[in-house]
């Protein structure tokens, strides 16, 4: 194993932390600011990679599927907020998954019969494909990096949001205490809305990235959320910070896990059963460093300590 | 009195009569399929080519009930209680996935139904779980990925690296390959299943020294797959079976697929009268190229329709051996069954190409001739 394929790795679970990062980053702040558990977070990451795929099959142009991507997350994510969220937060966690989870399948149906039942096509534009190659030799996707870099903007535009802006002392007050920020005279339900678009944006935006390495098709959002759940469980719910750190961790431990898991059962097992033992129990990395973060800190690494 | 009385039963008699035809001309099919969620792509081509050749064939005694497994076995397995139990179905069909399959089948032989196989092909079925009344119409599942191995070797790769994701059709489908290729293996990997991101994979194929890439990855994981590697910069040469090249995903990923070879029973250029009226009259109704999975199903129907010219389901025996014989003009030209009602048929191998804005498949050899399986000799009927 040589540290090119070692280091190639890291970007690689970089990658794909950073991307999970701005799935995460809005289902943090919904839960942490509304107290919403929001299981269609990733039908919202879905509708911006559908929409991505037609106003790119359309226009030709990335970076209008990009706009298009967010604003069409966030119509939706308004909408839903304003339709069927909006009743949902005094009521308890189990009505919000339920309704929530519904809307998984409305969308996921939607989107079938308005698309079709096939994948769509989306692709990385042209300036950014193919490989570069970085100091010391390593060849590296480009699309890749400008992901890396993308997620660290976005990152460090929600961080100077969240610490530098009115909206985001309200959003941060609206976290430690509801009630009291409504009775300060901050407009609650637009805030919520606000966050809701912002959240859905984001996950709309990753959507667009991720769809152009990989594939435009109903249902692309589940296994995502459920990564999501992981990284801000990780992380301590509602802290953005927690979110960015805990995709990371995530993203690193699911790939190096891949990597490193069969090679090290290899020492004492024949490869046949190496190889399929360690896939096993790469799968599970991620879930049982979720569990030992509990263990340590039981409100996750950036918490709110109750 | 008796003006009465002769009337209710002439009445009794016209409607025993009518129930009589019905219930020696009407045909009762079930079909369990795959219509929503991600694998819909594939039950709706099964789908739509078995309507396309029951309509085609002008029988209107068929009657096809057509239900959506939502690719649950526990679905598919209600699903299937209802159709023999309330529906009566005569002849079942359709079913996508080996996992559902394995769960439908057996039962539904045992209760004397005739099952006919437009896709899975689970080696339990082909072997010791081989019943007279299963019939396989697509191929059992190693015989892609065999074909595949033999491709390899007539390429002339000595050192391929090989991946699967992780669940029983995985592990056969590079058990297959291993099967018939001869060279080195430069790396094995199991992915996890659904995974959607492989760059961790192609690092490692770069560092490998593998002269030759074998992968199975069944819908979206092949576009992702295929994508990423596209723009990997690495250019070994990539085989694999059919499931990530068909018509319904090739447009998804585009240019990154061309020059790549895969292994098919089916092509849309195998050249002969049946396939070339199938090819365009698919086109003509539902407005796209047919896939494997549409011939699969456009040749599970005539199957079907041959055996019924010859006599019904409830003549069993007469029946299974008008199946048997398996009469009818396939879209693949030669086709007969094995010991285990199995498809015996040539494999090919294909190159995939574009043709104005479509992309699709053009045969470049044949892969396997006449091959079999070789599950057959566990087969006690």
């Amino acid at each position: 194993m040589s540290a090119i394929l070692i280091i190639e790795q890291i970007l690689n679970g970089l990658q794909f932390g950073v991307m999970l990062f701005l799935m995460a980053a809005g289902l943090t702040l919904i839960f942490g600011v509304m107290g919403l558990i929001n299981l269609a977070h990733g039908s919202l990451y879905m509708i911006g990679a559908f929409a991505a795929a037609a106003v790119a099959g359309l226009t030709g142009s990335f970076l209008l599927a990009l706009v298009a991507a967010m604003a069409a997350a966030a119509v939706a994510g308004v909408l839903v907020e304003v339709v069927v969220i909006r009743r949902l937060y005094a009521t308890d966690h189990l009505d919000q998954v339920l309704a929530t989870f519904a809307l998984i399948l409305i969308f996921s149906e939607g989107t079938r019969w308005m698309f079709g039942s096939f994948p769509l096509f989306l692709d990385i534009p042209d300036y950014l494909s193919g490989p570069v190659t970085l100091p010391g030799g390593i060849q590296y996707p480009l699309y890749r990096l400008v992901l890396i870099g993308a997620g660290l903007a976005v990152a460090a535009g929600l961080g100077l949001l969240i610490t530098r802006t009115r909206i985001g002392i309200q959003i941060r007050a609206g976290e430690n205490d509801r009630e009291m920020i409504a009775a300060l005279g901050v407009d609650i339900s637009r805030l919520y809305t606000l966050i809701f678009m912002l959240g859905a944006a984001l996950a709309g935006l990753a959507g667009a990235l991720v769809g152009a390495i990989q594939s435009v098709q109903v249902g692309m959002g589940e296994p995502v959320l459920i990564l999501a759940f992981v990284v801000i469980v990780i992380g301590g719910i509602g802290s953005i910070k927690g979110a960015l750190v805990g995709a990371l961790l995530v993203g690193l431990t699911d790939t190096l896990g891949g990597i490193f898991l069969p090679e090290l059962f290899k020492l004492f097992t024949d490869p046949a059963t190496a190889t399929a033992a360690g896939a096993s129990l790469a799968s599970m990395a991620i879930y049982i460093l979720m569990g030992a973060v509990l263990i340590w800190r039981p409100t996750g690494l950036f918490g709110a300590r109750a | 009195m008796k003006l009465k009385s002769l009337i209710a039963a002439s009445i009794l008699g016209l409607t025993a009569g009518g129930a009589l035809a019905d219930g020696h001309g009407g045909i009762k099919v079930g079909m369990i399929t795959t219509l929503s969620g991600g694998g819909a792509g594939l039950g709706i081509d099964v789908r739509d080519g078995f309507m396309l050749a029951i309509a085609q064939s002008g029988r209107t005694d068929i009657d096809v009930i057509i239900e959506d497994d939502q690719q649950k076995p526990d679905v598919a397995v209600q699903l299937a209680d209802k159709m023999i139990q309330s529906d009566q179905v005569d002849v079942m069909t359709g079913i996508i996935w080996s996992n559902l399959a394995m769960a439908v089948v057996p039962s539904a032989v045992a209760q004397g139904k005739f099952y006919l196989s437009p896709n899975a092909g689970p080696s339990q079925l082909a072997g010791a779980g081989c019943h007279q009344n299963y019939f396989n119409v697509a191929w059992q599942n190693d015989n892609l990925h065999e074909a595949a191995g033999a491709y390899a070797n007539t390429a002339g790769y000595a050192n391929s690296f090989i991946l699967a994701p992780n669940y029983p059709a995985g592990q056969d489908a590079l058990t297959g390959y291993k099967r018939m290729y001869e060279g080195e293996l430069a790396g094995e990997i199991f992915t996890e299943l659904g995974q959607t991101d492989y760059a961790a994979e192609i690092a490692q194929i770069r560092a490998s020294g593998a002269d030759s890439v074998f992968f199975f990855l069944p819908g979206g994981m092949g576009i992702s797959f295929l994508k990423q590697y596209a723009d990997s910069g690495v250019d070994l040469p990539v085989v694999g079976p059919a499931f990530s090249f068909d018509q319904g995903i090739l447009q998804a990923v585009g240019a990154a697929a061309l020059g790549v070879v895969n292994t098919s029973q089916w092509s849309k250029d195998i050249d002969n009268p049946t396939n070339a009226a199938f090819v365009e009259s698919f086109q003509a109704e539902y407005g796209r190229l047919p896939s494997l999975y549409a011939s699969q199903g456009f040749d599970t129907a005539n199957l079907l329709i041959s055996a019924l010219e010859v006599a019904a389901p409830a003549d069993a025996d007469a029946f299974r051996a008008a199946l048997k014989a398996a009469d009818f003009d396939s879209t693949r030209g030669d086709f007969a069954f094995g010991p285990n009602n199995h498809p015996i048929q040539d494999i090919y191998a294909r190159e995939v190409i574009q043709e104005g804005d479509i992309f699709t498949n053009r045969i470049i050899g044949v892969a396997l001739e006449d091959h079999g399986d070789v599950y057959a000799a566990d087969c006690k009927m």
